[in-house]
């Protein structure tokens, strides 16, 4: 397990990797397959920008387009250290901003590198027609996010996540024209083809018809995001999945920072048991909306009955310097801290309040409809209530992964061609996303970072021994997948594989979600042996192995409940608090998350052992150079 | 709330299809249309039964996969909203509700309510992007984008490619839909260069894929999740024939 980071200063690792990196020939690119497993911003920046270099690429997603894959919904926007505002943006303070953000445990080299190509990034997406808001001269404009104390995020209403993805998605499709891209949608990848100890072909189902399909390449890309719909409730998309990397982690690529998951702290509160999903508001709300709860505990009184003295501003009086702009994390947390101790809102007790009313008299109710009309108006369609008129019930939910495959400094897993890209791999946000900071690494990695590193390695693979699909790692991973896909259809229970996705969801929301603790991560791992058990006799899925959506879901959970078990391995191995990840054995006494360098400076890296055993623990440590390592306060 | 459902049921492209009865009981009218139909699937699996198929993923109004017609209407009652984002309140106890797929020729049924709309793909494919390869762009602020014209160019671009405006239109036309993309990249500086091919590809693929003409009826425009005006295909003639007249 190496890191590859460039020698050299901090600033020139990616410049000094970028000019020693070896090239392919035009003539030869040609001659090379590559597989792009994902069409989000990573996957389709990745195809397209591959593509236009030559190579052949084929890409697929399990949607019905590579349009619709879930970088769509991201709402806010895209960090990029233009300093257009004048307000002391750089580099060096974005990459700050970041690493703190992730609690010191991200690698220097990755969070610079993120930062360095962030500024390019905005020039390409304009120059690929993305329409973000404007000033009235004409100049892009930005606003502030959580975290930091800069302007520094772009923005397309509140739909930034649309706008990049479609110029991704049609730069993809110029090249399926082109006849450089493949497409396969309604494609789920359900299996990793190794030969001789490196990444060759996936095994595809066939959504449409069911059937599987063998694919080879000269090196394989997962760009499959991220894995938070492991909670059930979540702001994720319902085919959202850990498929394709639960399954490479299984041929042998490593996962790490597994439990390291972001609970998004202005999601929608639950409302009932049939609910399927929580939807997100987007953080910028934060700008403008304060965060409070009643001082008094099981207040039964409307928000507007409660008098100004008698409403707590959690945020605020805990973190005056960030307030209601503090990280996602330390929100979230501090919100359900406040739940818990029963100042819960709303039907179910389990939401607090976010207040526009000052905002809308200081600005005028006009400013805020142009800022968040659409939000509002998002809000008004699932919950009937009017925002304008009284504050908003917002409540933490999973998110985003931190955690993901491990790779290295050119984004490759410990399998030798395997790539991983954006949400799917665990690199540069540490144990802790800062906002707007997802769409951005998503893009980077695909546009700037992977036409660099993947010809590298296929450089080495010019004259290497080709094989087809007859080669029998083929036969047998189809044989595997086969088997898998029999199993569920011949099970004959009486629990639908929804059962089991909100059994393992609620287990982790309680045991490994916002908040942990030893006892309950022992207890969780013994439940989540019964709940596999339970699910390997119990599980009923109708229909047949045609298009079958129930037999997609089997798949899936079936993943989740094994990655559901390595998160809580991976919770209770560390045993400090840092970002995301909150033991309750280590805090202050004021409720302030307690990291320990002395033991813990390292990314936690998962070797796959075999059913029914234990994990083994790799350890990447993780060096400081350019930072002093800080308690990360907003205070 | 307990409801009668009108479902079409359809095994694949090449199979008859035919409108299936349902009931259901213990409906909440906060759950969403969509989870009222996992309810339904959840039943029908307890009584081992096939599911019905649909389509879905983001479930918060943007994905655009999701979009079946209810009672006639895509997407349902409400305007500018998807079937995702349509809730259960917007029904009352005992209502019986018709669920069909988007239909249109370009549009075949896969299974139940699942359609294939490939054919989208292929118009963007065919000219709806601006040809800016990886590497090639100069600073962003290098070239000043009014207000009003970044706002314009979005209210087009945030079409969600659902095709309710193609299961509204009589004539099963994408004219909506190629409009609001021609539109969003004709009027950006960037996207002005390749307008006249993109017109053209465009407009030229939507008849391959055998998408209908536009007869105005504008019932795209009042079905749009995303409010997409019907100026978008004013424009998108205007581009074409200025495209048609001066072509070399």
């Amino acid at each position: 397990m190496k890191s590859k980071i460039p020698e050299g200063p901090l600033s020139e690792k990616w410049s000094t990797y970028k000019a020693k990196a070896k090239l392919v020939n035009p003539a030869n690119r040609k001659k090379l397959t590559i597989i792009v497993v994902g069409t989000g911003l990573a996957g389709a920046s990745c195809a397209a920008s591959l593509a236009e270099q030559g190579y052949n690429i084929k890409s697929f997603c399990f949607q019905d387009s590579p349009r619709r894959a879930h970088s769509v919904a991201a709402q806010g926007g895209v960090n990029a250290a233009k300093n257009y505002k004048n307000d002391g943006d750089s580099t060096f303070r974005m990459f700050y901003d970041t690493i703190k953000g992730g609690d010191f445990r991200s690698r220097e080299a990755n969070v610079y590198r993120l930062a360095e190509c962030s500024a390019h990034l905005i020039d390409h997406a304009v120059a690929q027609g993305v329409p973000f808001a404007r000033e009235y001269a004409g100049y892009l404009n930005n606003r502030s996010f959580g975290g930091v104390q800069v302007s520094r995020t772009f923005y397309a209403r509140g739909q930034t996540g649309q706008q990049l993805l479609l110029g991704a998605y049609q730069a993809l499709e110029r090249q399926v024209a082109l006849g450089k891209v493949a497409l396969y949608t309604r494609h789920e990848m359900l299996e990793l083809v190794v030969i001789d100890g490196k990444a060759k072909g996936i095994i595809a189902r066939n959504l449409e018809t069911g059937k599987l399909e063998r694919h080879v390449a000269d090196a394989v890309v997962l760009a499959s995001g991220g894995y938070g719909k492991v909670y059930y409730l979540s702001t994720l998309a319902m085919g959202c999945n850990s498929s394709a990397v639960w399954r490479a982690h299984k041929k042998g690529a490593y996962m790490a920072g597994v439990s390291w998951i972001q609970f998004h702290p202005t999601s929608l509160p639950q409302h009932g048991e049939n609910q399927s999903k929580l939807t997100l508001m987007s953080e910028s709300l934060r700008n403008d909306g304060r965060i409070w709860v009643p001082k008094r505990a099981n207040d039964e009184r409307t928000a507007n009955s409660i008098p100004e003295e008698e409403r707590d501003y959690y945020l605020e009086r805990r973190y005056p310097s960030f307030g209601n702009l503090a990280p996602r994390d330390i929100s979230s947390r501090a919100a359900k801290e406040r739940i818990d101790a029963g100042h819960g809102v709303g039907p179910m007790k389990n939401a607090i309040y976010l207040d526009f009313s000052d905002a809308i008299k200081a600005q005028g109710k006009d400013k805020i409809e142009a800022k968040y009309s659409n939000l509002f108006t998002m809000y008004e369609k699932i919950t009937g209530i009017n925002a304008y008129k009284e504050p908003m019930l917002i409540s933490p939910s999973a998110h985003f992964t931190m955690g993901g495959l491990w790779v290295d400094y050119e984004l490759m897993t410990t399998i030798p061609g395997l790539f991983a890209l954006g949400e799917a791999n665990f690199a540069d946000h540490g144990a802790n996303r800062l906002g707007a900071n997802s769409l951005l690494q998503a893009c980077v990695d695909g546009y700037f970072i992977a036409p660099y590193t993947i010809p590298n390695y296929l450089a080495g693979e010019l004259n290497a021994t080709k094989f087809d699909i007859s080669h029998p790692a083929f036969e047998e991973a189809e044989n595997t997948v086969r088997r898998q896909l029999d199993r569920f259809l011949h099970t004959n229970g009486t629990l639908s594989a929804d059962y089991f996705h909100k059994k393992i969801g609620r287990l982790l929301y309680e045991k490994c979600g916002l908040s942990r603790n030893r006892k309950n991560l022992e207890e969780a791992i013994i439940e989540i042996k019964e709940l596999k058990a339970s699910f390997e006799k119990d599980l009923r899925i109708t229909g047949d192995n045609t298009l079958n959506s129930e037999l997609e879901k089997a798949g899936r959970i079936a993943d989740y409940i094994e990655l559901a078990e390595l998160m809580c391995y991976d919770a209770l191995q560390r045993e400090e608090s840092c970002g995301a990840h909150f033991r309750e054995e280590y805090q202050t006494t004021d409720g302030e998350a307690v990291r320990n360098d002395e033991e813990f400076c390292y990314v936690s890296a998962w070797e796959w052992k075999g059913q029914n055993k234990e994990p083994e623990l790799h350890k990447e440590p993780l060096v400081f150079e350019a930072v002093e390592l800080a308690v990360r306060s907003y205070k | 709330m307990k409801l009668y459902l009108k479902i079409w049921r359809q095994f694949d492209t090449s199979s008859k299809g035919e409108m299936t009865d349902y009931e259901i009981d213990g409906v909440s009218e906060h759950m969403s249309f969509l989870e009222m139909l996992d309810l339904l699937n959840e039943n029908l699996i307890q009584q081992g039964e096939r599911v019905i198929e649909f389509d879905h993923d983001c479930r918060e109004g943007i994905c655009g996969q999701c979009g079946v017609m209810i009672n006639g209407r895509a997407h349902g009652p409400l305007r500018n909203t998807t079937t995702c984002q349509l809730h259960m309140r917007s029904f009352k106890d005992g209502d019986t509700i018709y669920i069909e797929p988007f239909r249109a020729k370009a549009f075949p049924v896969l299974r139940d309510l699942k359609i294939d709309r490939k054919a989208f793909d292929t118009i963007i494919a065919s000219g709806g992007f601006i040809g800016a390869s990886t590497g090639q762009a100069p600073e962003a602020n290098s070239i000043p984008i009014s207000y009003e014209t970044a706002e314009e160019a979005f209210d087009a671009a945030a079409c969600i490619g659902c095709g309710a405006c193609v299961a509204s239109c009589k004539n099963a036309s994408a004219a909506l839909f190629v409009g609001a993309k021609i539109t969003h990249l004709a009027l950006l500086p960037q996207g002005k260069v390749e307008a006249p091919k993109r017109a053209l590809n465009m407009v030229k693929q939507m008849d391959l894929q055998g998408f209908g003409n536009c007869s105005d009826t504008r019932a795209c425009e009042i079905e749009c999740p995303q409010g997409i005006s019907v100026l978008s295909i004013a424009r998108m003639n205007l581009e074409y024939m200025k495209a048609l007249t001066f072509r070399k």
